[in-house]
This record gives structure tokens, C-alpha cells and sequence, in this order.
């Protein structure tokens, strides 16, 4: 009943779908009022089925209805619920279902919210959103249904892969999911203006903090599934420049790259036809990297499926990039900027630096993913684009960046005179060049770490100085405490310096992961009961091995015991957990993550007979700082995504518009 | 809408033609450097019987299987074919030599009993003989001809009819 | 408005050096939450067989585990990883050179087991190519550039009173920094 229920909600919706879409379109060439509304309705009605469906398949997933194969496939009767909830997204079906249902959600809000505005906009906006569900729903129409069900009906399900079956399940798709939808607003509008030949800033306008948002879920995500992989894999590492984490990171590259850029366009109306392209190749890249995870042709930890699935997503991308890209080459003429510099040194020249440094990321990363695809192609001979590469490549690229966010707020707009720059940016460039010193005297003598350091200070001492000077400056104007100018500055212009605090945090993660590459120490070893292995200033004692049966699995562990520089620190206890339908058991590390190193400790291997266990330690240092970088970034977008004061709107409602 | 224009929507065809290349080809196959080249030496021990060196069977025809007992199902799908295969042609001087990688005797002896191996195999200590045949995973089976070389390497379970041309094209040549 | 902007940044400076210091101070504090640092960092002096450790994980870290997915020798806890590493270790050992270790593997495992494309012949242009690109980018940015410069400024347009108090007002909110 389910099954027939909801599938049949799918192919509703889809009906629904086109029937918006095409009103939507019908309604706007004919200005025919009475379609736009019942377009506008469709799309709520489109919502409510896809939430039924949504709804449906949980219901089966929660109460362990293994008649359905999806819910077979993805639960066991004996997972906790909220595990057999995320079962929901735990393979391709699902994941599509609640990709589906977040696009429904905000084409739904995006109607709601704009229904009586930009009149001229919304129904192409409508018409393109709607235009997206077309192919998701399709995706499960014809392609892989979550409601196909399975005879004979198993007794128990096969349940999520262990390495799910964790609360970080819960929150990491579901951020990246609402960062790539997100993206599709922006979108959207930008198709729209192409297609009305609405050519003016508008649509940058409304869809800003749409941008920014989707901006924040999708680095909220790439931050928390390094953070996930880091304490659940075993490897140590966070990033591995996996196809698939690769997929995330090219639109997070050119989205970062087009809020910079919109900035331009809105303050000179310069980069029109950039700022189109950017925000296309955004969304485009968000489709293929869901094309990647689903179709098999590059080999992935995520990866999850194939079948005719693969073959639908390729052709939907190249629907999208043809139609889009011939679009912005269609009104181009149209596009032309009227914006001038008064000097090639200025803050804009540094935001052109910023997007193509960025651009420039994204390719060289789009170049080692589909290089070994490629070589294959060309020359039949299989090659690995492996981490190394891309370090090497990302690394000199991001210390510039670093410096551009040094150099960004201290330069002006317009044209940067020479007194200018010498003013501003010597005190900040004074104390990087003495905080490197005092680093140096500590002991760093990497060159490479050195130089991070001296981009990571100088854009920190910048953007400090920043801060200083404007609070000053405020308070002495305003006659305020520091601390009260401080905040004033904040809620004033929330823009200015929510972007200032994301740029901090970017740097700290920075010389996180500068920080823990160049000076992680590692070291593995077996040790007899009794017996010491040492990493860093620890000594890490083995005193034997334990089992247990758990729930779900069997967990071996190994007892330790840890000092540093001879004074004891406690107990870690990492080891395997073992579960019945896994050849291989997963790791189950243990660590002390404190703020300034991580010890990270895991049990490779040991006897049967629990005499000797083969111990793998490593000592992180500064790696929280990546984390912590990303929990201010997170401060920053929250500081400048807030409403700004209605004066400020009203001033850029009654600026003359032009055509 | 000038050539020009029409520029920038075609500079996306040849990317979507690379990615629809993809979906012809595998990315967890990779193609062996070792294939008509001389196979490396080894010296195996069985687990019943002498050690066997495979410079010694110079001039026979020879198979070498890798295999484990936790490679599921793959090993337990081409278990009978190997058996079935060694008894058919062992006659005629077709030699067969199992690897077992990275497995605990007891395991293998079990695995080895269920599909009644009559020909030898042994344990692989410190993966020598895996590494140096470049073994990435399990099944894999080297055909290996008269003259010493690897004929033809094959990745994953064995198909009889694969089995059978590789063992007719060992035996002629 | 450039104009403005700059008489007004004018301003922002500080007489004496208050802002160095605190800029300084600020340095000075960043040291010292980096003192975690300071223990990975004046660690003592490696031992030989620490020595032998390094060159291992540095030679492993540039090999693919190829029973893992995108993950290195040095890093994949699997099993033949392992024993890659004990291969390796030996091979150091006796003296063997980068090159040579790598070389061995690649003649067992084909060109796909190096972590890195080879710097020669096709793959080359892997490495080439992301140069290239931005090399290019950043003539073109470049010249965009110069291009703005040199367009001249419209004449202004005669704007009412009200409008110009309304200008004036969002100037002094941009000044203080709402831009």
C-alpha cells in the first residue's frame, strides 16, 4: 500500500511539476494573471506530494516495513530510529527522494516569499526550479524507484553500512544537501533574468542572501564531514581529494568566488556576464558532483551506485550547461558593464585576483579529477591523481588567497594611492614580520610553515587593524565605550564585518591545516603488555587487550596508557569493532583532541591470544584550529546574513534603475 | 548570434563527451605492466607437500590463483571451476598453484577442504608473492605459458568459458 | 565617491604608534597560543631509526594503496599497505633510493600505483596546465583591468537637492564602514 501510495505521489508530483512549469511560462508570455496563480498553486501542491512521498518512505523506514527494498536495503528492525530516519538518505533512492523534497521546499518558499514581487522575474524563476524537480522526479519515475519493493520479503534488513550508523550521519548530508539546493535559487533567477532580458542587478539583489546561505550549509558541511572522517576513519586525515569531496569543493570554490565578484557588479555594475557564468558554473558543478557520487565512472569511498541513473544525471548537466551557456552568449551584447577604475591597483583588482585565484583552484582541481579519465581516453594507460597533487597545486594558491584577505580591506576602492598603502599596510606587515620571528624562536624552522605563517598574520594583523581603526574611529565620533562602538559596528554594517570574521576563521583553519601537515608526528609500533611506544613527548603504554559484545557488533580494544614527558594523562582505548555482515572490522579510534595537538591513537592489529597489539599513534598539532576556523566562519555568516537596517534597503530601492 | 558567441555553450562539449567516455570503462580495473613479460619468481611452501619454486615448472604451462578464504563471494564462485579444472587437465602437464593472501591457516585449510583442492596452495608471508605480481585484490588468476611468461591476467571470478580458451591457449603454445 | 572614500580613510590614522603596538600585542599572543606548536616543533633530535621511519612514510606517502580508495601507503591501515611499508623499510634500508623503490613498485603494479601522475610525456600536462591556465587568467585580469582604467568617467549628472542629501547620508554610513 505504501509502495503503490507512494509512487504514485512521485509521478503526481511530476505531473504537477510540468503542469507549474509550463503555466508558469504560458502565464507570463500571455500576461494571463490567472495562470500565474494557479502555477504559484501547483508549486505548494508539488510540495505537499513530494512531503507525502517523503513522509511515506520514513513511515516504512521507522517502522521497519521490509516489503519496500529501499527500506530493506537501508535498515535493520533492531537500529535505533533516529538511524532508521537517516536510513532515508543512507543510498541512492532516498538520497534523491530528500534531495527532491529540499528543491520542493524552496521553490515552495520562493514562491511563498516573492508571490506578490518581481513580477517579471518569478515565473521563469518558478519555471526553472520547477524545471529541476522535473528531472529529480523523473530520476525516480523511470529510473530507480524508492518505492520498488522486494519479494520475498526478508525477514530482517541489511541495514546501513556501520560506518553510517553514527550521529554524524544525521547532520552531514543533510548540510550539503541544503547548500547545493540553495545554490539553485540564485540559479534560477539568474536564468530568469536571461530569459526576460531583465539584464539590470536585480537579480543579484534578491537572491544575496540566498547565496550566502546555501554558501554557509555547504561549507558547514565540508567542514563537518572532515571532521567526521577525521575522528571515525583511522587514517588520521580529513581530506583525501576523494572524487566525490572534490565534487563539494568545486562549487564551494566558485560560489566563494561569485559573492566576491557580486560585490563588484553591485558597487561598479561591472562583470556581468562573469558574475552569470559563475553562478551557472556553480550550480552546474553541484550537478556534476552529484552526477560523480551517482554514476560510477570515478572510483570513490562515496560513490553509490550506477544503472541508467548515471546516464540521466549526464544528461541533464548537459542540458543545463548548453541551455545556460547559450544563453549568457545570447545576451551578452546586452551584458556589457559601464563601471570604470580609477587605477589598476585597487580594491577591485584585488577582487578579480581573488576570483581568479579561486577559478583557478576550482580548474586545477576539475583537472586532476577527470585527468585520469583522460589519460584513459587518449592514451589507454591508467595514471592516479592522487593527494599529493592536489596539495601541491592548492597550497601556494591558498597562501595567496590568504594574503589577498590581508590586502582586501586595506586597500581602497577606486584607486589605492601609494601614501595610501604605505599607511595601511605597514603596521600590519610590521607585526607579522615580528610575530614570524617569535615563531621562528620557538622553534619553527620550516620554510613552508614560515611563509604560511607570515600570509596567516598579516591577514589576521589586517583585518585586526581594521577593526581597531574603524571602532576607534566610531567611538571618537559617537563618544561611545570601545566595547559598545565595537558592536554598534557590527549590527551597522553587518556585512563589512560578518565578512571580516568569516575571513578570520578561514585563516585560522588555514594555519590548522598548515600546521598539522608539516608537523604531525607518527609513529606505529607492536608492543608486548607492559611495553612503552613513544610519539612526540608521549609515551604511550600498551597494558592489554579486552573484548566485548556490543549491540550491534563485537569491539576488541587495546587498554593504554599515556604520558607526557613523563607525567601520566590517562587512559585511551581505541580498537576494532567487528560486525557480522563486514569481511573487514571498521576502526574505532581513540584520541585527546585538546585545542592546541591531538593524540591520535589506533589499534592496527593484534593477536588472538591478546599478548601484543600493534599500536598506530599520532600527534596532531594545531588541527582543531581547522575546526574551530569553521565554527567562526559560521559566526561571521550568521553576523552578516542578518537583516540589514531598512535605510540601507530603502536607499537601494529608490536608486534609478536602468534598463 | 555570431560563431564567436556560440563559442562558449560548444566549450562545454567536450567536457560532457569525456564524462560520457566514463561510463565505458571501469576505474577499479587496472591494466597489469607484468602481462607478456617473464613472471616473477617464488618460492612457496604448501601447506601440505614440498616447496614448489616456480622457475622449476619452466617449460609447463601454469596457473597461479590467488585466493583467500574471507573473499566473499568471488573465491567461493570460481573454487569449483579451479578444482575442476586442475583435474581435468593436470594430464596433460597443466600445472596450478593457489596463493592465499593474507588469510589464517586454519581458514584457508577449511576453504580448501569444502572445495576438495587437490592441487598446491600456500600461505604468502609478508605478501612477497602478491606485491610482486602486483596483486590488488582477490580473485586473481595468472596464466602462465611455457616460456615463463604471464599470458593473461584475470581480475575477479573466473568464467568457464574464459578458463577454458586461456588453458587451451597455454597448452598449444 | 573613490575620492571621498580616500579623504576619509585619512582620518582612520592613528597618531603614534597605538595601533602597532596593539597590532603587535596581538601578534604576540597568537605566539603564544601557538606554544602547542612549540612541543611538535623543538621535539628532539631524531634518531637514526626515527630517520629511517621519515624516509619510509615520505616514499610510502608517494604510493597508492591500491586495496583502499584514494588513500596512501603511509596512510592506509590495511593490511598489504603494511607490508608495502615493511617492503619499503627493507628496501631503505639496503640503501635503495627513491627512485628506485618507486620504480620497483611501478614495474609491479603499473603507472596507477604512484599517488602522483608522472612528470613526463602526456601526464605532463597535468602538471602544465593548471600554470598555464592561471598565468593566462592573470594577463587577462590584467588587461581587464587596464581596460577600466582607461575608460573615462561620465560627466555627472545634475542630481536634486533631496536626492544628494540622501547620497550624502549613505556616504557617511559607508565611511564608518557599513560598505
Amino acid at each position: 500500500m505504501i509502495s503503490t501510495l507512494g509512487g504514485f505521489s512521485i509521478f503526481l508530483a511530476l505531473g504537477v511539476a510540468l503542469y507549474a512549469a509550463a503555466a508558469a511560462i504560458a502565464g507570463a508570455r500571455s500576461n494571463r494573471e490567472d495562470w500565474l496563480a494557479s502555477s504559484r498553486n501547483a508549486v505548494l501542491v508539488h510540495f505537499c506530494l513530494v512531503t507525502l512521498a517523503i513522509f511515506l518512505l520514513e513511515y516504512a523506514l521507522v517502522t521497519s516495513d521490509f516489503s519496500l527494498r529501499y527500506v530493506a536495503n537501508n535498515s535493520t528492525r533492531g537500529s535505533l530510529t533516529r538511524f532508521k530516519i537517516a536510513g532515508l538518505w543512507g543510498s541512492l533512492e532516498g538520497s534523491i527522494l530528500l534531495w527532491e523534497w529540499l528543491q520542493a521546499l524552496f521553490a515552495a518558499l520562493v514562491v511563498a516569499r516573492y508571490s506578490d514581487r518581481h513580477r517579471e522575474l518569478m515565473p521563469y524563476v518558478q519555471a526553472v526550479l520547477q524545471g529541476i524537480s522535473v528531472f529529480f522526479l523523473a530520476l525516480m519515475a523511470f529510473g530507480v524507484n524508492p518505492f520498488a519493493r522486494v519479494f520475498p520479503i526478508p525477514p530482517d534488513g541489511r541495514g546501513l553500512n556501520p560506518l553510517l550508523e553514527v550521529t554524524d550521519m544525521l547532520v552531514h548530508p543533510l548540510l550539503l544537501y541544503l547548500g547545493y539546493v540553495g545554490f539553485s535559487i540564485p540559479f534560477a533567477f539568474a536564468m530568469a533574468a536571461l530569459i526576460t532580458g531583465r539584464l539590470s542587478d536585480e537579480w543579484l539583489h534578491i537572491t544575496r542572501r540566498w547565496t550566502v546561505v546555501a554558501w554557509l550549509f555547504l561549507t558547514c558541511g565540508i567542514f563537518y564531514g572532515g571532521w567526521w572522517s577525521y575522528r571515525t576513519l583511522g587514517w588520521g586525515g580529513y581530506w583525501a581529494w576523494d572524487p566525490v569531496e572534490n565534487a563539494s569543493f568545486m562549487p564551494w570554490l566558485t560560489g566563494t568566488a561569485f559573492i566576491h565578484s557580486v560585490m563588484i557588479q553591485e558597487r561598479k555594475r561591472m562583470l556581468k556576464v562573469w558574475n552569470l557564468l559563475l553562478i551557472t558554473l556553480t550550480f552546474s558543478l553541484v550537478i556534476f558532483g552529484t552526477f560523480l557520487t551517482r554514476s560510477g565512472i570515478l572510483g570513490s569511498v562515496h560513490a553509490f551506485a550506477d544503472g541508467p541513473v548515471g546516464a540521466m544525471f549526464l544528461g541533464f548537466l548537459a542540458l543545463v550547461l548548453l541551455f545556460s551557456f547559450g544563453l549568457i552568449a545570447y545576451r551578452s551584447d546586452h551584458l556589457k558593464g559601464r563601471g570604470e577604475l580609477d587605477s589598476v591597483v585597487s580594491r577591485e583588482s584585488a577582487f578579480l585576483l581573488n576570483n581568479l585565484i579561486l577559478v583557478g583552484i576550482c580548474f586545477t582541481v576539475f583537472l586532476g579529477t577527470v585527468f585520469p579519465l583522460l589519460s584513459e581516453a587518449l592514451r589507454g594507460t591508467k595514471i592516479s591523481v592522487g593527494t599529493p597533487y592536489f596539495n601541491r597545486v592548492s597550497a601556494p594558491l591558498g597562501m595567496a588567497l590568504v594574503l589577498l584577505m590581508g590586502i582586501g580591506p586595506l586597500i581602497a576602492w577606486g584607486r589605492a594611492s601609494l601614501n595610501n598603502l604605505r599607511r595601511n599596510f605597514l603596521k600590519p606587515l610590521l607585526g607579522a614580520l615580528v610575530a614570524t620571528g617569535l615563531t621562528a624562536a620557538l622553534g619553527v624552522h620550516d620554510t613552508q610553515a614560515l611563509l604560511a605563517f607570515l600570509c596567516c598574520f598579516f591577514a589576521l594583523g589586517a583585518i585586526a587593524f581594521e577593526f581597531v581603526v574603524a571602532t576607534r574611529a566610531r567611538a571618537r565620533t559617537t563618544g561611545e565605550g570601545r566595547l559598545q562602538a565595537f558592536a554598534a559596528l557590527l549590527l551597522k554594517s553587518r556585512r563589512r564585518y560578518g565578512g571580516l570574521i568569516v575571513h578570520v576563521g578561514i585563516v585560522v583553519a588555514i594555519i590548522g591545516i598548515a600546521i598539522s601537515s608539516v608537523y604531525k608526528v607518527e609513529h606505529e609500533q607492536t608492543l608486548k603488555a607492559g611495553e612503552s611506544l613513544a610519539v612526540g613527548r608521549y609515551a604511550i603504554r600498551f597494558d592489554g587487550l579486552a573484548a566485548g559484545e556490543r549491540p550491534t557488533h563485537i569491539l576488541v580494544w587495546a587498554n593504554l596508557a599515556v604520558s607526557r614527558d613523563g607525567v601520566p594523562l590517562g587512559e585511551l582505548s581505541p580498537g576494532q569493532r567487528f560486525y557480522p555482515n563486514q569481511q573487514s572490522p571498521f576502526a574505532s579510534v581513540d584520541a585527546r583532541y585538546r585545542w592546541n595537538e591531538d593524540l591520535y591513537v589506533v589499534l592496527s592489529a593484534f593477536e588472538r591470544d591478546g599478548k601484543t597489539a600493534t599500536i598506530k599513534a599520532m600527534v596532531n598539532p594545531m588541527i582543531s584550529w581547522i575546526w574551530i576556523g569553521g565554527a567562526i566562519v559560521v559566526l561571521g555568516v550568521v553576523v552578516a546574513v542578518l537583516p540589514e537596517r531598512r535605510l540601507a534597503l530603502l536607499a537601494v530601492r529608490s536608486r534609478p534603475q536602468e534598463a | 548570434m555570431s560563431w564567436k558567441k556560440a563559442l562558449i555553450p560548444l566549450a562545454t562539449v567536450p567536457v560532457i563527451l569525456l564524462l560520457a567516455y566514463g561510463f565505458w570503462t571501469d576505474p577499479r580495473s587496472i591494466p597489469s605492466p607484468l602481462i607478456r613479460r617473464e613472471a616473477p619468481n617464488f618460492r612457496i611452501a604448501p601447506f601440505d607437500g614440498a616447496e614448489i619454486s616456480l622457475a622449476s615448472l619452466r617449460g609447463k604451462p601454469v596457473i597461479v590463483n590467488f585466493w583467500a578464504s574471507w573473499c566473499f563471494p568471488a573465491c567461493y564462485e570460481e573454487a569449483p571451476l579451479m578444482e575442476a579444472t586442475w583435474r581435468k587437465y593436470k594430464e596433460q602437464g597443466l600445472h596450478m598453484v593457489g596463493v592465499v593472501i593474507q588469510d589464517k591457516e586454519p581458514n584457508a585449510r577449511e576453504f580448501m577442504q569444502r572445495f576438495g583442492y587437490s592441487f598446491p596452495n600456500g600461505p604468502d608471508p609478508g605478501s612477497k608473492i602478491s606485491i610482486d605480481f602486483g596483486v590488488y585484490g582477490v580473485p586473481e588468476t595468472f596464466f602462465i605459458d611455457r616460456q615463463g611468461r604471464i599470458a593473461y591476467k584475470h581480475v575477479g571470478a573466473l568464467a568457464p568459458e574464459v578458463m577454458e580458451a586461456q588453458v587451451q591457449a597455454l597448452l598449444k603454445g | 565617491m573613490g575620492r571621498a572614500a580616500f579623504a576619509r580613510r585619512d582620518r582612520g590614522r592613528v597618531r603614534g604608534g597605538r595601533v602597532g603596538v596593539g597590532v603587535v600585542a596581538l601578534a604576540a599572543l597568537f605566539v603564544l597560543a601557538a606554544a602547542g606548536l612549540a612541543g611538535a616543533a623543538g621535539a628532539p633530535a631524531p634518531s637514526s631509526q626515527a630517520l629511517v621511519d621519515e624516509r619510509v612514510r615520505e616514499i610510502a606517502s608517494e604510493l597508492r594503496c591500491v586495496v583502499c580508495q584514494n588513500l596512501s601507503v603511509a596512510d592506509s591501515p590495511s593490511d598489504l599497505a603494511k607490508e608495502m611499508r615493511n617492503l619499503i623499510r627493507e628496501q631503505v634500508e639496503q640503501g635503495k633510493g627513491r627512485k628506485e623503490i618507486l620504480e620497483y613498485f611501478v614495474s609491479r603494479y603499473g603507472e596507477f600505483v604512484l599517488l602522483d601522475p608522472p612528470k613526463h610525456g602526456f601526464s605532463l600536462l597535468v602538471w602544465v596546465l593548471p600554470f598555464l591556465a592561471l598565468a593566462i587568467g592573470a594577463g587577462g585580469v590584467y588587461l581587464v583591468a587596464r581596460r577600466w582604467a582607461a575608460r573615462p568617467a561620465d560627466a555627472p549628472t545634475p542630481a536634486d537637492p533631496g536626492y544628494l542629501d540622501r547620497v550624502r547620508r549613505e556616504l557617511t554610513e559607508r565611511e564608518d564602514g557599513t560598505a
